[in-house]
């Protein structure tokens, strides 16, 4: 434990010791406030709700996460500071574990510096606070699920545009196989699909949560998929050392 | 303190260290010594866990670097090749993770830091970002992070690579000065370095030992025989065939090299004896040649290691 919070805390230091960490921040709110203004309906609407800035979140986290991911591992593959990380007396899953936390704590900071909109958006009408707090669990959930996809990329390449493209790639996946055109064409071709389409999608499971209903099966859904790349990810370290 | 049985690593086809036995006992200096690509960095990654052998049996102080890794990783300090370090870090805080991370008491871990900052010379970076130091100054944060626990054995690839001869002679006394206290293997494929450095030298050449001792055991190894130079003015058949009749010498060949007109330069093997140059000098007044040179060759360390790692 102590190990893992060791880790951590200089990965996510490092976020902040450069500039990406800014960077990523004004362009994430920048989007994100952007789909307020742009949503068609919302000042017509005229009721105070989230809806717009949840519903954007699983197409710019395939944007943005990955970049927070890349350089996990590509960047200390490519500079050699992997063979002093490795080499500390640490078992490898605590090493593992401790740069996951620290990016998720990242992500999950910058989700939360959108804070203020909620409370812009509270003023302006009666504001459901239920689908608001489900929002953000929901949406840090699923940005820990678009890590361990960039993490578990990026302990395949020392290339971190590689690592930043892949990422984006099987993320993207990830949200469209849950999308209703993709569902139809898929019903018409391989109707057996469709179920495992749909609960392994990001986007059906984050809607549940952000609805403010909480249930235990999309709880799992995103924490299968952190496990399975995190296992996944593991097993890339390991066999690096037999290569 | 290290033990190194048997040890094999191959990446696909190629074969890295080839069945490779060393041991080294406490406060020795050893220097893993060899050509570039020889299997030196392969048999430092393997004995710091990094990467896993594909057989064979290496234990540092006791314990087996497969089964018991993190014991052998807490055991080491190890600066890699080219001394790779977190750029955006500040030295005080890259010294202050390191330490954390290798469980230096909170309450040791200022003295300890303040400790390596002198030692390594350090003092006035500490608050600089690693990125802005000179080559010279990060291969002394990589030894410093290496220290910073108090290990019993220092592990170092190339401490000096990459660094201009101030910063090597730097460098050195600091390998020196840590060698007092620990025991240190490096690798270099700089004949001086372990001359300078080393109580002890491996030599490894395509991934095998070849030559292991002191450096005046391996002097010694390599000069079993003697080689003199020799140049008369005669028919080159003949001298080739009056010289290498004399007792004691082993072959004769034409040798490069200055000689006046008419005369011909040889290069001489002969028996390590005191007596071979008063019978060639005899040979000559007996042939009533005129002679221009004659010189023995003095073995030194380099021609052992070009000869130990010729490819031939």
């Amino acid at each position: 434990m102590r190990n893992m919070m060791v880790i951590a805390r200089r990965e996510f230091m490092a976020y902040f010791n450069s500039p990406i960490a800014y960077v990523f921040m004004v362009v994430f709110l920048l989007l994100s406030s952007l789909n307020f203004v742009l949503a068609e309906h919302f000042f017509l609407v005229n009721q105070a709700t989230m809806r717009p800035f949840f519903e954007s979140l699983p197409w710019i986290f395939i944007v943005l996460v990955p970049a927070v991911a890349m350089r996990l591992w590509s960047e200390e593959k490519k500079s050699g500071t992997l063979e002093l990380l490795l080499t500390l007396p640490m078992r490898h899953v605590e090493i593992m574990i401790g740069k996951f936390l620290a990016a998720w704590a990242f992500v999950a900071l910058t989700v939360l510096l959108t804070l203020p909109m909620v409370f812009f958006v509270s003023m302006m009408g009666e504001l459901d606070w239920g689908p608001v707090i489900g929002g953000y669990v929901a949406a840090i959930l699923m940005g820990g699920a678009y890590l361990a996809i960039g993490m578990f990329v990026s302990a395949l390449t020392k290339n971190q545009i590689l690592s930043y493209v892949g990422a984006a790639v099987v993320c993207l996946c990830f949200v469209v196989m849950g999308q209703g055109n993709v569902l139809h064409s898929m019903n018409d071709m391989l109707p057996q699909a469709v179920h495992v389409f749909t609960s392994a999608s990001f986007v059906p499971h984050f809607e549940n949560i952000s609805r403010g209903v909480i249930d235990t099966k999309d709880l799992v859904h995103f924490a299968s998929v952190i496990l399975l790349f995190l296992g996944l990810n593991y097993l890339v370290l390991d066999t690096r050392r037999h290569a | 303190m290290i033990e190194v049985h048997e040890l094999t690593k191959t990446y696909g086809d190629l074969v890295a260290v080839n069945r490779v036995s060393f041991k080294i006992d406490r406060g020795e200096i050893v220097g893993l010594l060899g050509p570039n690509g020889a299997g030196k960095t392969t048999t430092i990654r393997v004995l710091t866990t990094f990467l896993a052998p594909t057989a064979g049996r290496l234990t540092v102080a006791g314990h087996d670097v497969e089964k018991d890794p993190l014991e052998v990783r807490r055991k080491l300090g190890y600066l890699p090749e080219s001394a790779p370090l977190y750029e955006d870090m500040r030295v005080r805080d890259y010294l202050r993770f390191v330490a954390d991370a290798r469980r230096v008491p909170r309450t040791a871990r200022h003295a300890r830091i303040s400790y390596v900052a002198d030692h390594c010379g350090l003092r006035g970076v500490m608050g600089r970002p690693i990125s802005e130091l000179s080559k010279g100054y990060r291969q002394r944060v990589g030894l410093a992070q290496a220290l910073v626990h108090d290990p019993e054995i220092v592990v170092l690839d190339e401490p000096t690579s990459g660094l201009d001869p101030n910063q090597i002679v730097e460098i050195r006394n600091l390998i020196r000065d840590i060698g007092r206290q620990k025991t240190v293997i490096l690798s270099t494929h700089i004949l001086q370095e372990v001359a300078a450095l080393c109580s002890r030298i491996i030599v490894i050449h395509r991934g095998k030992i070849v030559a292991d001792g002191s450096q005046a055991g391996l002097r010694e190894q390599a000069d079993k025989e003697s080689v003199f130079f020799i140049a008369v003015e005669a028919e080159p058949a003949e001298v080739a065939a009056r010289l290498g009749a004399v007792q004691g010498v082993k072959a004769v060949e034409k040798a490069d090299g200055e000689a006046l007109p008419g005369f011909h330069r040889f290069r001489l093997l002969a028996d390590k004896s005191a007596d071979i140059a008063p019978r060639l000098h005899q040979c000559v007044t007996g042939n009533k040649w005129r002679m221009s040179e004659l010189s023995k060759l003095s073995v030194t360390l380099e021609d052992v290691f070009r000869k130990l790692t010729r490819d031939e």
